[in-house]
């Protein structure tokens, strides 16, 4: 399973959208029954990545960055306005039968499940529309049921299934095929959060498993933070970071947490001192420290504070994100990773 | 998770889009197509029943022109021949009819489309079994009234010459075929227009003229009836309504099946141009 240069290919692509503007009135209302005006709004400009086989990347961006355009465009459903795709070595908006054969794109907000018949009366139809033999169809849904603890949910209703229910069961359609790209549009969106961390090591297995590429936007870091080890950063449609979350991390936003437990009250004066406090309550402090400083601050608070527990993190990525968006950090590329890095 | 994923296809291995691979890859899904259709009437059940109580115009019709009708003839129409048209009439709306305006309408607005597309399998040909799959439903709600047809007006029926019934039979599959591809065509203008329910609707009124599904086309002013026989409603509904009731001899419905297939094929390249056009223009809203 190799492709001569990624299983995703992106080069260049631009979406322009014509968007109808009126503003409110009557008489604006009557004018445009006559003469429409419209806009062009450019979703997406000039952007070029590619994706490696097995590769699992998180794609970033604020709301109506063009992350979703971008998907709907690789998965076929968009024709872009400049620029050349490849997946898989096809032209998806082409979408031939062996192309969508290979993909599926996961709508968080979409469901494909026939609402008032069972989840199972969906499979059967994926299974005849993709040509799955029945043997293995029927073995695939028993070990997608297995791993998202689905049990007999799929010859209940899907109107009677639980949001979260509901999206364990579309996934299993998603996957009916085993698809070997995976477009993930907010797939966790809505669930709690055991739900969430179980889709998240239900989408690693199948990414081990099946050596599948993923592409996942979502707006709960958490997801990429655990699931992806590159991330493709966009902003206005164009390309703001490519490569290693690390490395996005420390690039926008260097200085390390120092969480503290502690067992008595402390002054904040005297957490002050050591370092920036971002927060102190219930006996608990978090501090933010450069790099360089964080051997001596450590054990300057050792030696002062009656320090029970201590760790040191990361910051948040949505601080990273929202630090990047906000422009406080010149837009940069990182190295790109190499083929097999994410998988 | 056991087993491997299938051998990667690429686009040089042929699992092409070919009218006859896309033909033989419908063929084998359609069984299985059909079989979840009918899930999905039968779990809709109350909709269905409704929209049965909805299509009651040819009996209002009938009860109007039957009344006319004691007083004497009306053009060839006497009573029993009012019976068997809107009876025949409603029967083969119900059978030929199909909801796919409102469908497409609404999933290419709502952006719901999207899933079809994303199969690989054309979207009309999973369309086409969803409403086919409806038949059985209809047909066991049309078997009383068609009892009663025959019973009312079984001499008149085409049933009695084989010859007229199987062009009957023809010209009921080429009915619901030619409003398929109507309402593809009207479905699809959504992708160009905000308002393609209002051009379905103007549609409508002039099916309800020109089709003979409100007055038999003899009855209408002659130049109407003149433009109502050479129009694609007339193979709609009133050709084989017609030709079941013993108004069409066998060499009158000859040429209108030889129109009702040629508008079959016209309207099916002009649904399948503006599908094909509106697809490029689709945005998939949502998600």
């Amino acid at each position: 399973m190799s492709y001569a240069c990624g299983v995703v290919e992106v080069s260049a692509l631009s979406k322009t959208y014509r968007v109808h503007r009126r503003p409110p009135g009557v008489w604006a209302a009557l004018r445009s029954v006559f003469r429409r005006h419209t806009e062009p709004v450019q979703a997406v400009a000039d952007l070029s990545f590619h994706i490696a086989a097995g590769e699992r990347v998180g794609f970033l961006g604020p709301n109506g960055a063009g992350k979703t355009t971008t998907l709907k465009i690789l998965a076929g459903l968009l024709h872009p306005t400049a620029g050349t795709v490849r997946v898989a070595g096809f032209v998806p908006f082409e979408r031939s039968p062996a192309f969508l054969k290979q993909i599926t794109l996961v709508m968080g907000q979409k469901q494909q499940l026939l609402w008032d018949l069972p989840p199972s009366e969906t499979y059967a139809m994926n299974r005849a529309i993709y040509e799955v033999p029945k043997a293995d169809a029927e073995a695939t849904v028993r070990e997608l049921s297995a791993l998202l603890e689905v049990g007999d949910l799929i010859h209940k209703p899907t109107r009677q299934l639980s949001l979260g229910e509901r999206m364990k069961c579309e996934l299993i359609a998603a996957l009916l095929h085993k698809p070997r790209v995976l477009f993930l549009d907010e797939p966790t969106i809505g669930l709690d959060v055991s739900m969430q961390a179980k889709m998240r090591e239900f989408i690693r297995a199948y990414n081990a498993q099946y050596g599948a590429s993923v592409l996942l936007t979502s707006h709960y870091m958490d997801d990429v933070t655990a699931l992806c080890p590159r991330v493709i950063v966009i902003d206005h449609g164009r390309l703001i970071y490519d490569g290693d979350l690390k490395a996005l991390v420390r690039r926008v936003r260097p200085d390390k947490r120092l969480t503290f437990r502690l067992s008595a009250p402390v002054e904040r004066a005297a957490l002050e001192r050591l370092a920036p406090v971002v927060s102190h309550a219930d006996g608990q402090a978090v501090l933010t420290v450069a790099p360089e400083r964080l051997n001596t601050t450590v054990q300057a608070a050792l030696s002062t504070l009656p320090i029970v527990d201590l760790s040191v993190e990361d910051p948040p990525l949505e601080e990273v994100m929202r630090e990047l968006f906000r422009g406080a950090v010149a837009p940069a590329s990182g190295p790109a990773p190499q083929t097999g890095d994410a998988a | 998770m056991t087993g491997g994923p299938p051998a990667p296809v690429r686009a040089a291995d042929g699992d092409g889009g070919s009218f006859g691979a896309s033909l033989r890859r419908a063929a084998r899904a359609y069984p299985t197509l059909l079989r979840v259709g009918l899930s999905e009437v039968v779990a809709y059940r109350a909709e269905f029943i409704v929209w049965i109580l909805t299509t009651n115009m040819p009996f209002v019709m009938l009860a109007i022109w039957h009344a006319v009708s004691t007083e004497g003839s009306v053009g060839r129409f006497g009573s029993t021949d009012f019976v068997a048209y809107y009876l025949g009439g409603w029967v083969i709306r119900l059978l030929t009819s199909t909801w796919l305006v409102w469908e497409l309408s609404m999933e290419i607005r709502g952006g719901t489309l999207s899933t079809r597309l994303l199969r690989p399998l054309h979207p009309l040909y999973a369309l086409s079994a969803q409403h086919l799959a409806a038949l059985p439903m209809r047909a066991l709600v049309v078997t009383p009234v068609v009892a009663a047809l025959i019973a009312a007006a079984g001499d008149r029926l085409a049933i009695r010459d084989p010859r007229l019934l199987a062009v009957f039979l023809v010209s009921l599959v080429g009915a619901w075929l030619l409003i398929f591809f109507t309402m593809v065509l009207l479905g699809s203008l959504a992708f160009f227009l905000e308002s393609s329910i209002g051009v379905f609707e103007l549609w409508l009124a002039l099916h309800s003229i020109l089709s003979g599904y409100l007055v038999p086309l003899d009855l209408l002013p002659r130049w109407v009836a003149r433009i109502a026989r050479v129009s694609p409603f007339d193979s709609m509904l009133a050709f084989p309504l017609e030709t079941l009731v013993g108004l069409r001899d066998l060499r009158a419905a000859l040429g209108s099946l030889a129109m009702q297939w040629m508008y079959i094929g016209l309207m099916a390249l002009l649904g399948l141009a503006v599908w094909r056009r509106g697809v490029r223009r689709y945005v998939a809203f949502g998600g």
